[in-house]
């Protein structure tokens, strides 16, 4: 392939990968009235569209949702995960191997699946349209990819350092908050991207548990926002925009991150 | 690691607990301790819903009330006769297999190419990976305009080109066909980092070695780079075609399962039983049977490359 031809393509390749993109932010740009092409740009740059959408879909609402609902997920999913995986990872019995089995095993249970019987789970115990029932299932599904990740991780941890600390003295819940902890910084950094962007971005859990307007979040918000004006194809693609700028300005600066971190996750999981 | 406490002044020092409860939780065993809250979420939240969900799909019951009827397998017949289910099936394989045969075909091309460390390269794997973080209802929308028939962007391509304008997504194959086309779009760039990655872990020296030998480049691929990527092709697979016979999000915006039935998943067809039907009987059922499919297809696929892999 000569330079040329590999320079060619390389420009093809983003040029075509940002077309939905182009469009995305040409559309949002637009006065309603503008009713040229979706391909050509605006005729004079109109923000009204942003204004309208953010009114409309409740997305400072929604965004407070998300955050709360993202950020104890994740936080209490690498706490409880970290804490499984401790015992599973350096009290290798023969019942904690079977235990890590069962934990590994849920990885493969799709949650759409049970969703009929979870529903009426939720419902029961009266976690319909409250935060802790969504953020407890969130947790749930995403435990077994933690418990995975973080056990293999400990187990690279050399245990020469437990056994120093026991021989100081340190009890093994010590050693576990003082010695363990501290040193799983880069799978944690891992498993708070790829179970970030995941809660983040969540529709399924959410358009179920969180069906009240006051704990929509944004991609709920968002569905409900286009289906009623659908019309206004304009406000639809601001209203997408906002959506997705917060984690898209997260990734274009820790880019090398998400791209290892999710990657890593996906190829350990 | 305790630093020497000053001892109380007082004499009221908080009693210790018994010796043998001391000594229970500085044993290993009670560290198990530590695992008890994820297993309870499990159990909660996995294992009685996965339960309860068999026992569901044998009645009768409309997803709200307190009582329902048994109904035995006749969920389960319905289901086995049903065209609906059939052709929610087959989209259902079409999505997974579909999507992950393209992903993985595009993820590899790409990574082929990212390979030759060419100019731009950076650029073009931040631009090809950025849908990935992006909500797929979101991804979904935004190819709703691609595709819409009035005023959509593929629509003015074809007049611009005097041809007439399409109703893209009114015909169900084709409409099953795009949403594949569009989850493909959006996660390819995770096969391409797992390919590039499997790509760059193959030491140089084996290509030298081949090509003092006049090995040609096809034959390099072949021989040289096919078999070392075998684990990140496992891995590929194996995600891609559980996310893909999950797909849910992107049907939702892009068809909602239109026109009819005819674009439907089993996850969006079950979601369509269960709130707008009120049949969860039903909706179970067809929950069980995607269990049972997700399963063996993602089963069949490890084994069948892990043996392959042992092979090489």
């Amino acid at each position: 392939m000569s330079k040329a031809v590999s320079r060619t393509l390389s420009v093809l390749i983003v040029l075509f990968h940002l077309i939905p993109f182009y469009l995305l932010v040409n559309l949002s740009f637009k006065p309603s009235n503008d009713t040229s092409s979706k391909w050509l740009p605006p005729h004079t740059i109109y923000g009204g569209n942003f204004k309208n959408a953010w009114v409309n879909a409740h997305i400072d609402r929604a965004l407070m949702s998300n955050l709360i609902v993202t950020i104890s997920s994740v936080a209490l999913v690498v706490l409880l995960g970290a804490f499984a995986s401790y015992p599973l990872a350096r009290h290798r019995t023969r019942w904690n191997n079977f235990v890590y089995g069962l934990s590994i095993s849920c990885l493969i249970v799709p949650a759409l699946t049970i969703l009929v019987p979870l529903y009426k789970f939720v419902v029961d115990i009266g976690g319909m349209n409250h935060y802790w029932a969504t953020i407890l299932i969130q947790v749930t599904f995403s435990l077994p990819l933690t418990i995975f990740l973080l056990t293999g991780f400990m187990g690279t941890v050399p245990k020469e350092l437990d056994e120093a600390g026991l021989i100081d003295g340190c009890s093994r819940y010590a050693i576990f908050f003082r010695i363990i902890l501290p040193l799983l910084k880069p799978i944690v950094a891992t498993i708070i991207i790829v179970i970030g962007v995941q809660v983040w971005n969540d529709y399924q859990f959410s358009v179920f548990f969180l069906q009240k307007p006051q704990v929509n979040t944004i991609p709920v918000a968002l569905s409900m926002f286009i289906s009623q004006f659908s019309n206004n194809i304009n406000w639809v693609a601001a209203g997408c925009l906002i959506g997705m700028l917060p984690l898209t300005v997260l990734y274009l600066f820790l880019q090398k991150y998400f791209i290892k971190g999710m990657a890593d996750g996906a190829i350990k999981g | 690691m305790q630093s020497a406490q000053p001892l109380p002044q007082n004499n009221r020092r908080p009693a210790k607990p018994p010796s043998w409860i001391r000594k229970f939780f500085q044993s290993p065993t009670a560290l198990n301790l530590m695992y008890v809250p994820a297993l309870l979420l499990f159990g909660v939240f996995i294992l009685y819903p996965l339960a309860k969900g068999i026992r569901i799909s044998f009645t009768n019951w409309d997803g709200y009330s307190q009582q329902s009827t048994w109904a035995g397998l006749k969920k389960y017949s319905l289901m086995f006769h049903d065209k609906k289910i059939a052709t929610t099936v087959k989209n259902t394989l079409i999505y997974g297999l579909g999507s992950t045969l393209l992903q993985n075909l595009f993820g590899l091309a790409y990574a082929l190419f990212l390979d030759r460390n060419i100019r731009g390269k950076g650029l073009i794997r931040t631009v090809v990976y950025l849908p990935v973080i992006i909500s797929p209802l979101i991804m979904g929308y935004i190819f709703y305009f691609f595709f819409q028939y009035d005023g959509g962007a593929l629509n003015d391509i074809m007049i611009w080109l005097g041809k007439e304008p399409l109703d893209w997504l009114s015909n169900g194959p084709r409409a099953v066909n795009i949403i594949t086309l569009v989850n493909t779009f959006q996660y390819m760039g995770i096969a391409m980092i797992i390919y590039l990655g499997g790509l760059q872990s193959i030491p140089k020296d084996y290509y030298e070695a081949a090509q003092i030998d006049g090995a040609s480049w096809g034959s390099q691929f072949r021989n040289i780079t096919w078999p070392m990527l075998a684990p990140a092709i496992t891995v590929n697979i194996v995600i891609n075609i559980i996310g893909g016979l999950k797909l849910f999000d992107v049907i939702v915006a892009m068809t909602n399962g239109g026109p009819g039935y005819a674009s439907q998943s089993l996850s969006t067809m079950m979601y369509n039983l269960y709130f707008a039907r009120q049949d969860a009987g039903y909706a179970a059922a067809l929950g069980n049977l995607m269990f049972v499919i997700i399963l063996i297809i993602s089963m069949a696929a490890l084994i069948m490359l892990r043996r392959k892999e042992l092979r090489l």
